[in-house]
């Protein structure tokens, strides 16, 4: 008979909640220590090679011909790849056809993979790369979005979502403003790059190391490039190095590239793309360019609005539906747009695929809100936050979104005015106002600003995970989910659901790598959905593996099972007890199953394309933050002086997690609005194409002062444990920088004007939005000048 | 044959491939993972490693000391490590005893996707090393090489400021418990240059001509955060270079009657406290270059045989009128700094020469010399546009007036303001139009991913106005920086 370990029923902890505190990241001690293991930190498999890739260097164009015989001759090279080596699918677009593993024919984009080489080591790979002779007979290249509007050159068609009738009510409203919001996107800049690892196993079998968000989707497409069945390849990723949606799409063509390679020459293949190759082959945030038109009473408050949002998609489809129509649905913000009308283009660029990143088209959407806001606020001169609160949905009427959900459980107002006492706003924009009539040069600036952040996938069958519990004799366990750890603290948080629910300490626990062969059919770990899926997931789990031990213990005294607690490491049933190791080891011999799988799937959510409109959200998490700035209007350099954020977790599982959430979010997102410049030349190369020219926030650009509260309040759905998602909604807390940037410039002009300023909001383009205040200013003071001169005259005449 | 210690271990190397990288040999050789590769380019830190030195201690009795600085490993050549220890991310907790850095990350959730931890944790412990008070500014200071994208960084700059900046908290770590062994090994790693290295180390004026000699068309290297970029970006192959690193007259630092001569192949960070101490308003534009780690290897001579127009140093050279010291073994002679840049990347050094020293003339008592650099981010970024006055009144008369400008030409630049503005009143807003419109006429700056030509253009005049204003006397004080970068303490024994 197997022998067991003895159990330790008298090393009893305190029963402390488990979920709910700042345990810290799972990783941590490994992390600090450098044993936290990446792909590319992997020990070397047996019979290991490495591969790079060869770049298109043109932006579009027809391939004529291909000439990789000094490739193949250079120094350790053991086999090049094209297209035509590709035994099974060539394209592996992840919803929609358009992005061929390698270049089919046709060249896309600058930095578009052409062909891969495997070499004995990386450095004779990258080598070999720089060898080949690739003739392309190139073609005008598409490279905006008013090229690629004026051919009618689309990724998708449009979708359009009304409300009301805008036509009319525009035409009758006492006010009208308009506008345009040129807004760039964003290199996710994960600090560890793009990589793959890929091992043959018998026979056609692979075996996939990769840092990806979806790692089913990249089984799918190893099986389909391979012209293999799913079940011959498994996934294993264990943590990535940063994703921020990077890696949801982006990371399968390297996995497919690597497998290619380990198939055909049977051995181990590494491919780890160097950070330029990085960022100029994988997709960015979507540069977007957004028009609105709104009317409003004298009050301010919006009476018909018409927003146009142009997203550029780069060549491909990518996710690019799904990234427009989430900037679509997030355009109205906290705001009712009232009679309104919306409409989304995807326009087809030969840039890069852009693809997911941290709140997914919602933020370029929601900043289109922002601008409309302020500039409603300056014509009628009046306080932004003023006019903010003015124009909040309501929680009886005014209460429908502009794709038909009515909002429930509002906490934007709650928030906003807790906010507003916590970081003093009215005393400050007082203090600020006086600052700026005596500062000459630096001029400061101040916004408080909401946010409303929908949270599912708006693909509905995406809304689903699925967690495999396994429970040991000595009660410890390991806990699978589908979902991935890229830092966001998933795994820490799952395993303290697991820990709580089973009421053991959390070094019981043990979250395993991301595997296909334990959970299938997963969904990427994005839309800030991972807690929410595979948490409840793995309770459901718990909660098959409990009652199974519930049914056990409750028998011996005739109980009922549901009155069995588990807490303290004992199960406690009426006024008996047991430990729960001893409980284990009880089921074990009464041969009682202790793996069990769980799943789950979000209710209440339906959208339907065809009318735009449904209920594409399961709940709304919401927050808001006040930002102070100082800029400089000599050389349009500022500084980000202090922040105040009040964000909505619901019940937070762990607040040191989610604080974190909202911290690096805010301030990535402030990188997106400010520092953070992609830039192409007239040919369509990424120029921005390193850390040395593109720059994400540094620890300088932290502000000095920088208040995060949690709003405590438990989420009205039912969610795991009322918690809710935090990877997305704080990304756009940042938008009140962008506000206070533009707030400073506007008191240049006594607040009159509404400063036209592009995103990203760099030290250039402050400067030159300064320049525009101050050639108002001069405007100004010479009509004044002029009327003052006429009314002198027109005082003599009489006299 | 270079000799170091590898963490505790004594290493004796023979590099067969000159080029190699400190980052690659611990990952690929060592098999020592914990440190990342990020960028590859020194812009990121997640490569961070520590070196440990013995500090010069001439002219006191002070002990031997160990010195810690935070370096880019990915771009470090291996003859950095000569005589060094080498301190990786992997050698710092004891057992399962995290180091005190990196209990107080952990303590205060300071990791996230734990990429860019190894190399922040490496910066952590070299300023838990330095005998300075900490405050926010200086782990700001200390961590501006250390790029992280999930944190925002606010539990990191918590976590170095418990960590290091309560000194009766400080426990003695193992570093410091073994620090006399360690210094007695490190002083016992006498250079051996005569082998046939590919990673050529001279260590004097003669044994670098013969080197030079012998392989005319190797590429000369001090702190190789320029060239190894070279290496890491382009996959360029040196099948030899010349490490500058060890000449000794490159590495003096020398106060002199009429100015500082500051040895070419010193570490930014070594001249650090003299040079401000004698020009106190370079201190803003000298913590932007670069980063920390960065000028902990790269030198002034590096900075200036570049020529690079965007080089942070060759516009305060031109500001100030140093001279570049150049020698080739047999003949040393001077060059001044306005007829140094020749065109792009080209200079007035001949095949043979080296820079053994610049020298910096010292201000005049009613000098008022201002640096200004403007980027897209404060940290870590390289000007658009760089802007140097140094004028010298009398009266309220302009004296004399130098300038030096980067970003703004092919070059580092400058014009002759002075002849236009001498003996002019300088709070007569006429000097600044003056002054202003000569600006506005000199340069044709180009379009670039760092700024448009037009904004280049409007920088020069709005330098000049914020130079104008700040040195006005009678006119109001007014504010004109939305920063303020505090005069950083240096640790007392590289004073």
């Amino acid at each position: 008979m197997r022998k067991l370990i003895a159990s330790s029923a008298n090393t009893q902890l305190p029963s402390a909640q488990i979920a709910g505190k700042s345990h810290k990241h799972e990783s941590a001690d490994r992390q600090v220590s450098g044993q936290a293991r990446y792909v590319d930190d992997m020990p070397e498999p047996a019979n290991f090679h490495h591969a790079a890739v060869g770049l298109s260097q043109v932006s579009s164009g027809i391939i004529t011909s291909v000439d990789l015989s000094a490739v193949r001759s250079s120094e350790g090279v053991i086999d090049v790849i094209t297209v035509e080596d590709v035994p099974g699918h060539i394209d592996i677009g992840p919803v929609f056809k358009g992005d061929p593993v390698l270049a089919h024919k046709e060249i896309l984009f600058n930095g578009q993979p052409i062909f891969a080489v495997l070499a004995t080591s990386v450095n004779l790979a990258r080598q070999a790369a720089l060898k080949a002779k690739i003739i392309i007979d190139a073609s005008a290249a598409c490279l905006t979005i008013a090229d690629a509007k004026a051919q009618d050159n689309y990724v998708r068609p449009p979708h359009f979502i009304r409300q009301g009738d805008f036509a009319t009510h525009y035409q009758q409203s006492q006010h009208q403003v308009s506008g345009e919001l040129i807004i760039g996107g964003q290199e996710h800049l994960y600090l560890e790059g793009q990589v793959s690892l890929a091992i043959p196993e018998e026979q056609d079998r692979m075996l996939v190391y990769t840092s990806s968000q979806h790692p089913s989707e990249v089984q799918k497409l190893i099986a389909e490039v391979l012209g293999i069945k799913l079940h011959k390849v498994v996934v294993d990723m264990r943590r990535m190095g940063g994703g921020f949606g990077g890696k949801e799409t982006q990371a399968a063509q390297w996995a497919c590239l690597a497998a290619l390679l380990a198939s055909r020459n049977k051995v181990a293949v590494k491919l780890r793309l160097p950070r330029m190759q990085d960022m100029q082959a994988t997709g960015k945030r979507h540069p977007f360019e957004n028009r609105y038109t709104v009317g409003f009473d004298k009050l301010g408050v919006i009476q018909a609005t018409h927003v146009e949002i142009n997203g550029n998609c780069g060549h491909s489809p990518d996710l690019s539906d799904a990234i427009v129509d989430r900037a679509m649905f997030h355009c109205d913000n906290t705001y009712y747009l009232a009679d309104c009308y919306i409409e989304g283009h995807r326009c087809r660029t030969n840039q890069v695929s852009h693809t997911a990143y941290r709140g997914f088209g919602g933020p370029q959407g929601m900043i289109v809100a922002e601008a409309m806001l302020d500039a409603i606020a300056r014509k009628l001169r009046e306080d932004p936050l003023t006019v903010r609160l003015r124009n909040l949905y309501d929680d009886k009427q005014r209460n429908t979104t502009p794709y038909g959900m009515v909002i429930e459980h509002n906490l934007t107002k709650d928030i906003l005015d807790k906010l507003t006492t916590s970081s003093d706003y009215w005393a400050r924009r007082e203090a600020i106002t006086q600052f700026n009539a005596t500062s000459p040069i630096i001029k400061k600036g101040l916004a408080l600003t909401p946010v409303k952040f929908g949270i599912s996938f708006t693909a509905q069958h995406l809304n689903q995970a699925g967690a495999l519990l396994h429970v040991y004799t000595d009660g410890s366990m390991q806990i699978n989910h589908g979902g991935t750890e890229m830092g966001q603290g998933l795994h820490t948080k799952i395993g303290q659901i697991v820990a709580n629910e089973f009421g053991v300490p959390l070094s019981w626990i043990e979250v395993t790598s991301t595997r296909t062969d334990k959970v299938p059919n997963t969904s990427p770990t994005a839309a800030s959905s991972g807690t929410d899926l595979n948490g409840k997931a793995a309770q459901n789990a718990c909660i098959t593996i409990k009652q199974r031990l519930a049914e056990l213990y409750a028998q011996q005294f005739n109980a009922d099972p549901t009155t069995v607690e588990f807490a303290g490491q004992q199960v406690n049933c009426g006024d008996n007890s047991i430990a729960f190791v001893d409980l284990i080891q009880q089921a074990y011999f009464a041969r009682i199953s202790l793996s069990a799988t769980g799943f789950y799937k979000t209710p209440k959510i339906y959208y339907d394309r065809t009318t735009g409109k449904g209920r594409p959200f399961f709940y709304f998490a919401y927050g808001a933050s006040c930002s102070e700035v100082s800029i400089d209007t000599l050389t349009g350099e500022y500084k980000v002086d202090r922040v105040d954020i009040l964000h909505d977790v619901g019940t937070s599982i762990n607040p040191a997690i989610d604080i974190g959430q909202i911290e690096g979010g805010f301030i990535q997102g402030m990188g997106w609005l400010t520092s953070e410049e992609l830039l192409w030349d007239k040919q369509g190369k990424l120029i921005s194409n390193n850390p040395a020219t593109y720059k994400i926030p540094a620890i300088g650009d932290t502000p000095a002062i920088f208040n995060v509260a949690l709003y405590p309040r438990a989420n009205d759905e039912d969610s795991i444990y009322h918690s809710k998602a935090v990877g997305e909604p704080p990304f756009m807390l940042a938008n009140s920088v962008w506000c206070a940037l533009k707030d400073a410039i506007s008191s240049i002009t006594d607040y009159q004007l509404d400063p036209q300023l592009p995103v990203p909001a760099t030290p250039e383009k402050v400067f030159w939005a300064v320049q525009q205040a101050m050639d108002y200013r001069v405007k100004t003071a010479e009509r004044h000048f002029e009327s003052a001169e006429r009314q002198v005259e027109s005082a003599e005449q009489k006299a | 044959m270079l000799r170091f210690l590898l963490n505790d271990k004594l290493i004796e190397f023979s590099p067969t491939q000159a080029d190699l990288t400190v980052l690659n040999y611990l990952r690929e050789d060592k098999q020592l993972c914990g440190s990342k590769e990020g960028c590859a380019s020194g812009d990121c830190g997640a490569c961070t490693v520590v070196l440990a030195e013995v500090s010069e201690t001439t002219g006191n009795n002070k002990p031997a000391k160990l010195h810690y600085r935070a370096i880019n490993s990915c771009i470090t050549f291996m003859s950095a490590l000569q005589g060094k220890q080498l301190i990786s991310v992997e050698h710092l907790a004891k057992g399962d005893k995290l180091h005190p850095v990196q209990q107080s990350m952990v303590d205060h959730h300071g990791s996230q996707c734990g990429f860019c931890t190894p190399g922040f944790i490496m910066s952590m412990f070299a300023l838990y090393h330095q005998d300075i008070d900490v405050n926010r500014p200086v782990v700001e200071h200390a961590l501006s090489g250390n790029l992280c994208r999930c944190t925002g960084y606010r539990p990191i700059i918590d976590a170095t400021l418990h960590a290091c900046a309560n000194k009766k908290n400080k426990q003695i770590d193992h570093f410091s418990h073994n620090e006399q062994q360690t210094i007695e090994q490190l002083q016992s790693l006498t250079i051996n240059e005569n082998d046939d290295s590919h990673l050529l180390t001279p260590t004097n004026r003669s044994s670098l001509a013969a080197a030079i000699k012998a392989y005319p068309t190797a590429p000369l290297f001090a702190g190789s955060t320029d060239l190894a970029l070279q290496v890491t970006q382009q996959l360029k192959q040196f099948e030899r270079l010349i490490s500058l690193s060890n000449v000794t007259e490159l590495k003096q630092l020398k106060v002199q009657d009429h100015g500082l001569m500051i040895g070419a192949a010193l570490p930014l960070s070594d001249i650090e406290a003299s040079l401000l101490q004698y020009f106190p308003t370079l201190s803003e534009l000298f913590s932007r270059f670069a980063s920390h780690p960065v000028r902990n290897q790269a030198s002034l001579g590096g900075n200036v045989a570049n020529a690079s127009p965007i080089g942070d140093m060759p516009p305060v050279l031109l500001a100030l009128n140093a001279t570049i010291e150049l020698d080739n073994g047999h003949t040393r002679r001077s060059v001044k700094a306005n007829e140094f840049f020749l065109d792009y990347r080209k200079t007035a050094m001949q095949q043979g020469e080296w820079i053994e020293g610049i020298f910096l003339p010292f201000l005049k008592n009613n000098s008022h010399l201002q640096a200004y650099k403007v980027s897209k981010r404060m940290e870590d970024d390289i000007s658009a546009v760089c802007a140097v006055f140094n004028l010298e009144l009398n009266n309220n008369k302009v004296v004399s007036l130098s300038c030096g400008f980067g970003g703004v030409a092919a070059t580092p630049v400058s014009i002759d303001l002075d002849t236009l503005l001498k003996a002019h009143n300088w709070s007569d807003a006429a000097t600044f139009e003056l002054g202003k419109t000569l600006l506005s006429q000199s340069f044709q700056p180009i379009d670039d991913v760092r700024a448009s030509k037009e904004y280049r253009q409007a920088m020069l005049v709005s330098l000049w106005r914020r130079f104008w204003l700040q040195t006005n006397s009678h006119s109001q004080i007014i504010a004109t920086r939305v920063v303020q970068i505090p005069t950083l303490n240096v640790e007392a024994d590289h004073a």
